[in-house]
């Protein structure tokens, strides 16, 4: 029963190791992208603004199965965008995989850090914007550094879903986690809770530390108030 | 209160009427009727029109088989047969017999029987009705052969492991994801059974855009899945079969279906799987 | 800072020409991106005609195959939440008792699921069906993609649950307490209905995220909901993959932005119409990101 194991016929660590390089690609993208939409959101043009709100309103409501399809298909297949040059299609394939995921995840970035936003106390931006300070100053010298550090939690569970979700990217042929699970529950049809249950684990060890790790730094950066 | 109870009732009203719809469908076909499982979304072979009819020619192969075994058209339950779910869904009984695409091997074998076959497929290639780049199979084995084809599919693993280790493979879910591909020039050609592909390039919408390089990359006997030792139904499907080659039938459908891709199909193929 | 506008100073006669001078440039940039998108489809014939008149001129596109997707889609997602939400207050509540043996393992079965993907769910649910029951295959998928929804969700609606009793001042409890009630009384009778009113925006935002999760089923499954139809559309219609994508997208954000809205409706009728002393669970705290902080609305902080 626990043959396939040995035989070297599946390489579970590697499909793991995809999966985690996926998430820590996408998750500085959703990052920077986020931050980007989020000062969108709060910038003093108006259509800026309005371009912010409609991204994610649109995005959000999209299935991230069909962004990633639609990146694959549309961007690559019909624009020929391969971000970087040929290559191998599965190299191409893992990139549009972190162009969906960040696309995606950025929404969810961008809301956590406007309600972040929203608990730094006006006096602040007033003390900032009396000093001189010009938009971008405040947003990123004032409000934005305390800003992040009230929504560390919340954008941990970015991070938890964006870990998870990177399985959506079997959907365009990527050899992650959730490929490999698929094949292997083909072929071993006889193991199919060992097979699971190793996966499952896989992601527990992913998930569940991510999690405590930052739970336990959102409270060392809290602002007190 | 009463918004609580009227919302609890409707919640349950939604859920009864919900399963209901949901065990609606399985409750299967009585004597007089017969489910047979074929493609839905194979132009040529089997196919679901915007009609809700089906046509292909797996399903006049599947049309006079039931026939024979005394179904009338209007008896016949179409199910839809993924290639994944062929095994299960006679093992199951779902289906008295699949005709999809159906590749007679020993793997397969050790779960279903196969009447037939009835038809001889080679993988092949579908290519840009201009592009001439592709002659032989060694053609196949270098880094810059952009090709495309369906996950899991015995296509893709022949690519893979037999001919062309070194190409470079895309895999999508479909085979229209692999032809937006291909019409866009983001792959050079589109590789599975011939027949398949026969069936895309003869689609009115793509007449002169895509031809099949001709290329016989492998065998692909097509046969008849049924239930695992009936020999009585296979018998019957073979007798059918037979009929439906002598008496001109085979051929008719054949030349209505592929006819249009100028694909020259194989002649009706011999009975091999009798025992 | 609920009212952003603090972030800068009111726009002078410079600060104004210089918006929209930034204004001007933005759209420019759009309007390139668009142009260069437009052009390059066009030059690889996405934008024939006959690729995207089925949508508009040919009625049985929607009544063969979007429509009866749609139907699907939202059957999937209409079971999954009748089904995890008496299964996720169950839990919610069984976190929160008193007795460790309790509140132990749910809390494990709960903490379990929300950290394993639901399309590792859909899988194994799938697999197992197949191999242990006699469920037709046409259902198997509804199956398979409903039971990944259910266990995820379930684990997600607990939580919900979990904060929207924690969010009640210790009042109800202490007040309930003196009167005599017993602990399941007070639960039943005092918490959870003003714990469900506080849930509900935040319920409904989980439509969408269950909506969006059937997705996966029909991409990766053989599930017949919306997505899928892609497949059935573009074979009968010469591959027009690009349109029938766009419209499908197209729908499925349509029909999440109906919940989403209705989301937030519900929340203002809950704000307006209450006076007492709950709490509303945001509607628009992403749902899928998770509660792991009761989302108390946040004290007021008016400037």
């Amino acid at each position: 029963m626990f043959d396939f194991l040995d035989s070297g016929q599946y390489d579970v660590l590697g499909a793991f190791w995809v999966t985690v390089q996926l998430t820590v690609y996408s998750a500085i993208g959703s990052l920077v992208w986020g931050t980007i939409l989020a000062a969108m959101r709060v910038s003093p043009v108006p259509l800026m603004r309005a371009f912010g709100t409609a991204y994610v309103n649109v995005v959000r409501n999209t299935p991230l199965t069909v962004i990633i399809l639609a990146a694959s298909l549309g961007l690559f297949q019909t624009l020929g965008i391969t971000l970087a040059g040929g290559g191998d299609f599965e190299v191409i394939g893992f990139r549009l995989a972190v162009l969906g995921l960040v696309a995606y995840h950025a929404t969810f970035v961008c809301e956590a850090l406007r309600s972040g936003i929203n608990t730094v106390p006006v006096g602040q931006a007033e003390a900032a914007r009396a000093m001189g300070l010009s938009f971008l100053q405040v947003l990123s010298l004032v409000v934005l550094p305390q800003a992040f550090r009230s929504v560390v939690a919340p954008l941990a569970n970015v991070l938890i879903a964006l870990t998870k979700n990177t399985t959506v990217a079997a959907a365009i042929g990527v050899a992650e986690a959730a490929a490999l699970m698929k094949t292997m529950i083909e072929y071993e049809s006889d193991a199919i809770f060992l097979v699971s249950a190793m996966f499952a684990f896989g992601f527990v060890v992913l998930t569940l530390p991510t999690g405590m790790l930052l739970g336990w730094v959102s409270k060392r950066v809290a602002v007190k108030r | 209160m009463t918004l609580r109870k009227a919302g609890f009732a409707a919640a349950t009203a939604l859920v009864l009427s919900l399963t209901a719809t949901a065990c609606g469908g399985d409750s299967g076909a009585g004597d007089d009727k017969i489910n047979i499982g074929i493609k839905f979304d194979q132009p040529g072979l089997g196919l679901k029109t915007q009609d809700g009819e089906y046509t292909g020619f797996d399903v006049d192969v599947a049309t006079y088989v039931a026939k024979e075994l005394g179904y009338d058209e209007k008896d016949i339950v179409w199910k839809q047969a993924p290639s994944a779910e062929r095994e299960n869904m006679i093992a199951n009984g779902d289906v008295k017999f699949i005709v999809a695409t159906y590749t007679i091997n020993d793997e397969r074998k050790q779960r279903v029987d196969f009447a037939g076959p009835y038809f001889l497929a080679h993988q092949d290639l579908l290519v840009r009705a201009d592009d001439d780049t592709v002659r032989t199979e060694d053609d196949l084995n270098s880094s810059e052969m952009k090709l495309c084809s369906v996950t899991g599919s015995t296509s893709a693993q022949n690519v893979n492991k037999k001919f062309a280790p070194k190409a470079n493979l895309i895999n999508y879910g479909g085979y229209s994801e692999c032809l937006t591909g291909l019409e866009n020039k983001a792959v050079d050609a589109l590789t599975t059974d011939d027949s398949i592909l026969a069936g895309y390039a003869a689609q009115e919408e793509h007449q002169g855009k895509f031809k099949l390089a001709g290329l016989n990359l492998s065998d692909e006997p097509y046969g008849i899945g049924l239930k695992k030792g009936d020999t009585e139904l296979r018998k019957q499907i073979n007798d059918a079969l037979k009929k439906m080659v002598d008496e001109g039938a085979w051929e008719e459908a054949a030349k209505k279906h592929f006819g249009p891709a100028d694909y020259e199909y194989e002649p009706a193929p011999e009975i091999t799987e009798t025992n | 800072m609920s009212n952003l506008s603090v972030l800068y100073d009111a726009p002078g006669p410079r600060a104004k020409a210089r918006n929209i001078v930034y204004s001007v440039v933005f759209v420019v940039l759009l309007a390139l991106v668009l142009w260069w998108v437009l052009a390059t489809m066009a030059d690889k014939n996405q934008l024939d005609r006959a690729k995207w008149e089925p949508f508009v001129a040919d009625s049985r596109v929607w009544t063969t195959y979007l429509i009866p997707g749609l139907l699907n889609t939202l059957k999937a997602a209409a079971l999954s939440i009748v089904i995890a939400l008496p299964l996720g207050a169950l839990f919610g509540v069984a976190r929160l008792s008193d007795h460790q043996w309790v509140r132990g393992p749910a809390g494990a079965v709960v903490e379990f699921f929300r950290a394993i993907p639901v399309l590792l769910m859909m899988f194994f649910a799938n697999a197992a069906y197949a191999q242990f029951t006699d469920l037709p295959s046409e259902v198997r998928p509804l199956y398979a993609v409903v039971t990944g929804l259910v266990l995820y969700n379930a684990s997600v609606i607990a939580e919900i649950v979990r904060a929207g009793i924690l969010s009640l001042p210790s009042g109800q409890t202490d007040a309930a307490k003196a009167i005599g009630m017993r602990k399941g009384q007070t639960m039943v009778y005092v918490l959870l209905p003003q714990a469900v009113t506080a849930m509900l925006p935040a319920l409904v935002s989980q439509l969408v995220v269950i909506v969006k999760d059937t997705a996966l089923g029909g991409a990766l499954l053989n599930y017949p909901e919306l997505l899928s139809q892609v497949r059935l559309i573009t074979a009968n219609y010469g591959a027009n993959t690009i349109a029938a994508f766009t419209v499908i997208a197209l729908l499925f954000v349509l029909l999440n932005y109906l919940l989403t809205s209705l989301a937030s409706w519900v929340e203002g009728r809950i704000r307006r119409g209450k006076r007492s002393a709950g709490a509303v669970l945001h509607a628009d705290t992403n749902t899928e990101m998770e509660f792991d902080e009761p989302h108390v609305e946040a004290p007021a902080r008016k400037g």
